[in-house]
């Protein structure tokens, strides 16, 4: 067997790299295109000043929430996966993304919303957070994945129902067209003021969700297992919920809603790194970045008359993959049916 | 070490309106090994579990001198290794990493990164079961005896004074039945307090050296096992009548007819 540290570092690595260079050609791609030695020229503010204007003020924050939220979506996902221990748990089938995202449009509706406040981000990450309460509050202990992924779609809907509600209120026409484009996902024109206002949070998610990871690898053999190991399995939980609600929260206030990244991204590096939920975080992370930079740049080169948007690219490719994972899953799904 | 190593006082753990535990009150000496039966549904499980801390209980419990309701999680983890029924891992890692997790409560968090201790105590316990041989394979590559030996190498490695044992003989054959109680009885012989539950009259009256009986939460008889399983107990608590004889110095037991 090969050992297992050494295989995770060098996957750690590899995936580094790739998340490096996607990051870079992020830079690169779009109206005025930029090769990746004029890229890497203009970020450290040499070469033309126009360039430099491209590269540091309108890509640079782009990427970087690309690099960020796709990064943070990864780790949600592994964590979630870990907690549960379940390879079917992610943010967006728990509904967190759209309750973050009635939180967020609430905001937007009353006409709260500024770039300045960190009433949106706030309000985004009360709904995450409220999602992911009541979805473990509602599914219970040791809850089968029948039963976590139905609480899930209940609480989505509701919140879905939510969001609706507040469009259908808005009195002005343009705020609801506004809200239901905004609520597509998108990381065009963000200023480093969304980064600002995002990352913090998203640090302090990440951050959360990385101290427990040893406890994860406990929860491999059960609850009741892991809280005689020393595991306070009860603050975990809150744990967990509090840093994905900050993530997730933080990601949806400043982008709308991308799903499917914590989903997809933990699988991907599975086979490279084991199943081990405590080496899953950092590698899932990485490739949540490396995916949701790639799908970026993909909506940028795609030709079509008018933008598409990266929260639709990532569930068109997210929701056949989680089709997929179902029908792989099929038997243990089968077997908490009886 | 004193009689009274482990204790439990009027012990009791209530579900909705229901006790499902009442007023359970022993107190037993280190390096024995004592098994607890009763009918389906007489509380067993949740006795283990309430004397683990895994769950609020009235009354009190205490562990070498210590209420167990004050300790800290992760001390209360140094005292009891608890070893729940089913031993599910849920996720295909190697079998070594599940018995290395025995070593979280001493804080060795990573099996990847062992102190000289935690690893050797691990490999003890991986030789003592057996496991070794097969310590790289995942655990769900494993038969349902070899995953036994797992779970059971992972509760040895935590080297706590007492093992608590939900079914551990539970769904395996009989030779891996035999080789988990004599395991089991080991540990006893080496000074630590083993609990075991079990359905297996004659596995208890074999390897226990004393035998509590619970019927609907309540504590009915305690004592050695030629003691306990006298007809009447067996008649009054489990309704069976048993085939009785003595094998080896110890009693055997053969549950025979319903009564």
């Amino acid at each position: 067997m090969k050992h297992p540290v050494k295989t995770s570092v060098t996957v750690v690595a590899i995936l580094g790299s790739v998340v490096a260079l996607l990051f870079v050609l992020s830079l690169g791609v779009g109206p005025v295109p930029l090769s990746p030695s004029t890229v890497v020229r203009a970020l450290f503010g040499a070469g033309i000043e126009e360039q430099r204007v491209i590269v540091q003020e309108i890509r640079l924050p782009r990427a970087v929430l690309g690099l960020a939220i796709g990064g943070m979506l990864g780790l949600s996902g592994a964590a979630l996966q870990g907690l549960l221990r379940n390879p079917l748990a992610a943010p967006s089938l728990f509904g967190a993304p759209q309750a973050a995202a009635f939180g967020a449009v609430t905001i937007i509706a009353l006409g709260l919303a500024d770039v300045r406040s960190f009433a949106l981000p706030a309000a985004a990450i009360a709904g995450a957070f409220g999602s992911v309460f009541l979805l473990l509050v509602v599914a219970g202990r040791n809850a089968s994945l029948l039963l976590l992924i139905l609480a899930g779609l209940a609480i989505s809907s509701l919140a879905g129902a939510a969001t609706a509600l507040t469009m259908n209120l808005a009195s002005n026409p343009f705020a609801a067209l506004e809200i239901a484009f905004w609520l597509l996902g998108s990381l065009e024109d963000r200023s480093f003021r969304h980064v600002l206002l995002a990352l913090p949070f998203i640090i302090a998610g990440a951050v959360l969700l990385m101290s427990r990871r040893h406890a994860f690898r406990a929860l491999s053999i059960g609850e009741d297992s892991a809280q005689s190991l020393g595991v306070d399995v009860h603050r975990l939980r809150l744990v967990v919920i509090a840093g994905v609600a900050l993530g997730v929260g933080a990601s949806v206030a400043v982008a709308g809603t991308i799903g499917f990244v914590g989903l997809v991204a933990p699988h991907l590096v599975r086979s490279l790194v084991g199943h081990d939920p405590a080496r899953l975080l950092l590698p899932g992370a990485l490739a949540g970045a490396g995916l949701l930079l790639a799908a970026d740049i993909a909506v940028r080169i795609i030709p079509s008359t008018t933008d598409i948007k990266v929260g639709v690219l990532t569930a068109i490719i997210g929701v056949p993959f989680f089709l997929y994972l179902i029908v792989r899953e099929r038997r243990s799904l089968g077997g908490s049916l009886t | 070490m004193s009689a009274d190593f482990l204790v439990a006082d009027e012990v009791s753990v209530r579900l909705g309106e229901r006790f499902v535990v009442q007023d359970a009150s022993f107190s037993l000496p280190p390096g024995r090994l004592v098994v607890l039966v009763g009918p389906n549904g007489a509380g067993k499980t949740t006795l283990l579990r309430a004397l683990a801390g895994l769950l609020p209980a009235q009354g009190v419990v205490r562990v070498g001198g210590q209420t167990v309701a004050t300790l800290a999680v992760h001390e209360r983890a140094l005292r009891f290794a608890y070893l729940p029924q089913g031993h599910a891992v849920h996720w295909p890692l190697p079998a070594r990493d599940i018995v290395a997790l025995g070593r979280y409560p001493h804080g060795a968090t990573d099996p990847s990164r062992l102190g000289a201790r935690d690893a050797e105590a691990v490999e003890q316990a991986m030789a003592v079961t057996d496991v070794a041989a097969f310590a790289g394979r995942r655990v769900t590559e494993l038969s349902g005896g070899e995953l036994s030996r797992v779970a059971l190498a992972r509760v040895m490695a935590v080297q706590a004074p007492v093992i608590l044992a939900d079914e551990p003989v539970a769904s395996l054959d009989p030779r891996h039945q035999i080789d988990v109680m004599r395991l089991l009885r080991q540990a006893a012989d080496g000074g630590t307090l083993v609990i075991v539950v079990t359905h297996d009259l004659g596995l208890a009256a074999r390897f226990a050296d004393t035998v509590l009986v619970l019927r609907a939460g309540r504590l009915v008889v305690a004592g050695p096992p030629a003691e306990v399983f006298a007809p009447a107990v067996l008649a009054d608590v489990f309704r069976v009548e048993a085939y009785r004889a003595a094998h080896e110095g110890k009693p055997v037991i053969v549950p025979w007819t319903a009564s």
